[in-house]
């Protein structure tokens, strides 16, 4: 991995990586939108509402995914004090956010029709609202400090102690029997999904991911040059 | 059409949410390429300037090293 850890070699790569990700993800919306909307049946007892999976799993499945790659990539900043990984964790930070807030958003609107309730203090829905605070908490840390060294010190370490949220999240619908359902996807025995539901889920879930890596990419080549300009501009004065 | 539109009635609940999700992966696709062209028009406008800087220190000690692996 160390090999990734030069900026220039990071940049020849991931620009290589980006115009494929950006293709990947606007087939996948294309077709995954197509499936969802217009070719899926609606559900026997939820009619139509379901059709609200094929954002709300996705966004749900990549606020996840973002936290857990932004909490390894701290533990990589702390102990190895690798550049690369810091800038990863705050590029990813906003994506990660934006994810958890659709996650949200799509779940009370999901829930109003189907639960008969926007929101509930159910274990699922509490620990997704925490693990939303956690990334505004860690982009109001990160910015905190007049030392940007120190910012990210202290962002990294909210980040680590914060990913013991995110097997919480993932087992709270078993560890808890409340409102939210257990998983259909990701569990012993197989998808429990019909496959014209399924096929629909799996193709906007690749499209949110490719999405994250092209965006996740143009965040990076912006924190790497943000570094370049501040180290250029204490040259100047120093 | 009129069925696909309406959603069974639920068109308020899928809309919003399809919606949603549109104004927020494009939303954060356009601000990330904004911030991205910022600071990469900041950086050219730099680093236009400093090799009338860096050239006086070269013919002293020729390091050779490139600035971005000394960067932080």
């Amino acid at each position: 991995m160390h090999r990734f850890a030069n900026p220039a070699r990071f940049l020849k790569i991931a620009n290589a990586v980006l115009p494929w990700a950006a293709g990947l993800s606007a087939v996948c919306f294309a077709a995954g939108l197509y499936l969802g909307l217009i070719a899926s049946p609606p559900d026997y007892q939820q009619g139509d509402t379901v059709r609200i999976m094929y954002i709300h799993v996705p966004a749900a499945w990549m606020s996840m995914f973002t936290y857990s790659t932004m909490a390894l990539a701290a533990a990589a900043a702390l102990v190895w004090k690798h550049p690369l990984a810091e800038v990863y964790a705050k590029a990813a930070a906003p994506l990660g956010a934006g994810f958890t807030a659709l996650c949200l958003l799509t779940g009370s609107l999901w829930g109003a029709p189907m639960w008969g309730t926007w929101w509930v203090w159910d274990a699922r829905l509490t620990s997704v609202l925490v693990l939303f605070f956690l990334y505004l908490g860690y982009m109001a840390l990160v910015d905190a400090f007049d030392d940007p060294a120190r910012g990210a010190k202290a962002g990294n370490i909210l980040l680590l102690v914060g990913a013991v949220n995110v097997p919480i999240i993932k087992f709270s619908v078993e560890w808890w029997n409340t409102l939210h359902q257990p998983a259909s996807v990701f569990r012993l025995g197989g998808p429990t999904i019909a496959a014209s539901m399924l096929w629909p889920l799996l193709l906007l879930a690749l499209a949110f991911q490719s999405y994250f890596v092209a965006v996740v990419i143009l965040r990076i080549r912006a924190g790497l040059a943000a570094r370049r300009v501040q180290t250029l501009r204490l040259g100047q004065t120093g | 059409m009129d069925g696909f539109l309406s959603m069974g009635g639920y068109a308020a609940y899928v809309w919003s949410s399809y919606g949603a999700a549109a104004l927020i992966l494009v939303g954060l696709l356009v601000l990330s390429l904004s911030g991205l062209r910022r600071v990469e028009r900041t950086l050219a406008t730099l680093e236009a300037a400093k090799p009338r800087r860096k050239r006086e220190p070269k013919a002293t000690a020729p390091t050779g090293t490139p600035a971005a692996e000394t960067a932080p």
